[in-house]
């Protein structure tokens, strides 16, 4: 569904290995506290973005794919346990107080969400939320906040910007929503963006414009991008390397490529062979069998084992996230390089 | 947004006539003859017939109404029977009692409604929570009369705060004209107050699970700013429907709380009316309470097209 996106061969541009740190986080851990004690939804999640880079965290509904965003944020809910460190720009900021959490949310770090319809205000208006964020943000006055709005929605290609500032999200098409929470997103200049499925809730011919803005954002800003998708070919095209999640671990690590093109997790496999391939359509799709396992309820070893066409009594121990060939995986049997 | 006002408008007139048609056949078709009340026990029937004739109640039923509503038109209700004194000049004296009675105490009920239904949400399950919505169910229990008494008895038998009962106008000063109006406002405005209360409760904690309040703070907005702007100003929004409601009931249960606090209000004057059969005062006092709550009405609606942008349009 993604056909759209395929930007042409070697367009994407990798950034350098050696380019500075953004956001490093190192055995993420989040729990819900609840009567019968403590809920374990992500454990031991490890990986880190560069500066103008994509890295992707992909995995099925249910993964903990958005909680871990919103412990990166500071937003998580209160009765949220979280345990690892997170560190933004070389400071360890998962030890800050939420205030302190807060004020790095919008200056340095950029929030997009899946519904834009829901994700903006309905009764204020688009220029108010913009403005309010810039005046806060950036201690700029009314004027000079309403100007680089319009600036804002300018780069990100809406037309008539002044009046979409007067405008509400209702009177706006899905795909100009989107655009403006990209810019509400970018306004305060920040050097990580997180965005949260950004194009799921949108048209197929809207999606690929909005992956374009988005690609061509953190190119122009060198930003560093967090992208929850379940979409494995926006992978493939748009991201440098990828985190594959499975019920609250990370199952597979490593550069997009590798892991689109020979994933050595049997879970990650199934999640590519799962997806239609454009080129006859009548080879037959292989689903991955049974569910993700509800919160609670994971088994004691490799939590992919009771679905996984591989798994023996071995992996009823919990396997160690180890290289295999170019990726960090999690997983006893591993599978060998695909033909 | 001047077509919505427009249909505001029309819808206007049916607030008003439906009520007013049912008072007009109500009282007349009820026992009792306000002529025969006049006159007392010792007055012949010709005497009765005399005066029926005066009044025009001899004449039938849907021309006494097209004469009235002729009346409505030239700004002339007639004159009561009791008073013997044109109905356009009595109204006006208890009208303002009554509508000063149920402005203060919907502003009484919107104040405390939204102050401790706010409280209540960002103290969710906590005891300050579960104080408050005990409050508010008691609150919404409670009947007005009752709580009427019991206010009278702390605040101004056993403290000495304020008078028993009695009115001073507003030309008095605005402390005596409190001293009066508050413990009658707050009888009348309780139970609106706790059902409000439950309100906003129910409706900002619906609103603080919202996205957009997700975005307010994925831009790092203070949480002030985003309690303060962004959710109350959503959450607000069924306080806003439910202080439409909450007028009309006021309106309605000032009668009740006039008579006890001894107010020279519309609803104490209708009660009155209707027991001297006075007919012309009657349908004046239910056109002006039926006038009242449709501006009333409208006024909450354009509150709400204020802060509410999709309503304008549709």
């Amino acid at each position: 569904m993604t056909a759209l996106v395929s930007p042409m061969p070697g367009e994407r541009v990798s950034p350098a290995t050696d380019a500075p740190v953004v956001l490093e986080v190192d055995g993420l851990s989040l729990s819900f506290r609840n009567a019968d004690g403590l809920l374990p939804i992500v454990t031991d999640v490890s990986f880190s973005i560069r500066t103008g880079e994509a890295v992707a965290l992909v995995g099925e509904s249910g993964c903990g794919k958005s909680i871990t965003a919103s412990a990166i944020m500071g937003i998580a809910p209160d009765n949220a346990e979280i345990g690892g460190t997170i560190s933004l720009n070389g400071q360890v900021i998962s030890g800050l107080s939420p205030r302190e959490r807060r004020k790095l949310c919008g200056r340095h770090m950029g929030f997009i969400f899946q519904e834009p319809m829901t994700a903006l205000h309905p009764t204020l208006s688009i220029g108010r939320q913009m403005t309010d964020t810039l005046r806060h943000n950036l201690g700029m006055g009314q004027q000079e906040a309403t100007n680089r709005a319009a600036e804002l929605l300018d780069r990100v290609g809406i037309p008539r910007a002044r009046d979409i500032l007067r405008g509400y999200v209702h009177e706006l098409s899905g795909g100009m929503r989107q655009r403006v929470m990209i810019a509400l997103a970018i306004s305060c200049g920040p050097s990580l963006i997180i965005a949260d499925e950004p194009t799921t809730a949108l048209d197929v011919t809207i999606q690929a414009q909005v992956l374009d803005l988005l690609e061509d954002m953190r190119r122009e800003l060198n930003l560093a991008m967090l992208f929850i998708t379940h979409d494995l070919e926006v992978v493939g095209d748009f991201c440098d390397r990828a985190v594959v999640m499975y019920a609250g671990d990370v199952v597979e690590r490593g550069a997009s490529a590798d892991v689109v093109q020979s994933p050595a997790h049997p879970y990650a496999r199934g999640l590519i062979d799962a997806v239609p391939a454009h080129d006859d359509g009548r080879t037959r799709l292989t689903p991955i069998l049974g569910t993700v396992p509800p919160v609670g309820q994971w088994p004691q070893g490799c939590r992919f084992a009771p679905r996984c066409p591989r798994a023996d009594s071995k992996c009823q121990t919990r396997p160690p996230i180890d290289r295999v060939r170019n990726t960090d995986v999690r997983c006893w049997y591993p599978l060998e390089e695909s033909a | 947004m001047l077509r919505y006002l427009g249909k505001r408008f029309l819808l206007i007139l049916p607030t008003i006539f439906v009520p007013l048609i049912l008072v007009f056949l109500l009282l007349r078709l009820s026992p009792g003859d306000p002529a025969g009340m006049m006159l007392g026990d010792q007055a012949t029937p010709e005497q009765i017939a005399a005066l029926r004739t005066q009044l025009g109640l001899d004449q039938p039923i849907w021309i006494q109404f097209f004469l009235w509503l002729k009346g409505i038109v030239t700004l002339d209700l007639g004159n009561s029977i009791f008073f013997r004194e044109p109905v356009m000049q009595i109204i006006p004296r208890y009208a303002v009692v009554t509508i000063l009675l149920t402005l203060v105490a919907l502003t009484l009920a919107i104040i405390i409604g939204i102050t401790l239904g706010l409280i209540s949400a960002m103290n969710r399950n906590k005891p300050i929570d579960r104080g408050v919505v005990t409050t508010a169910v008691l609150g919404i229990s409670l009947p007005e009369f009752w709580f009427a008494l019991l206010l009278i008895f702390v605040f101004a038998v056993t403290l000495r705060w304020f008078p028993v009962a009695g009115y001073n106008p507003p030309d008095a000063g605005i402390i005596a004209f409190g001293a009066t109006i508050f413990l009658p406002a707050l009888a009348l405005g309780v139970r609106q107050s706790a059902l409000m209360t439950r309100m906003m409760r129910s409706s900002m904690l619906d609103v603080l699970n919202e996205p957009y309040i997700t975005t307010a703070r994925a831009q790092g907005l203070p949480e002030r700013t985003v309690i303060g702007r962004y959710a109350m100003r959503t959450a607000a929004m069924p306080v806003v429907t439910v202080a439409g409601l909450a007028a009309g009931y006021m309106l309605g249960g000032a009668v009740a709380i006039e008579i006890i606090f001894a107010l020279p209000g519309l609803g104490r004057m209708l009660v009155e009316a209707v027991a001297r059969r006075d007919y012309p005062l009657v349908e004046g006092g239910v056109l002006t309470i039926s006038l009242v709550l449709a501006v009333l009405n409208l006024l909450i609606d354009l509150i709400y097209a204020l802060l509410d942008p999709r309503i304008r349009y549709q």
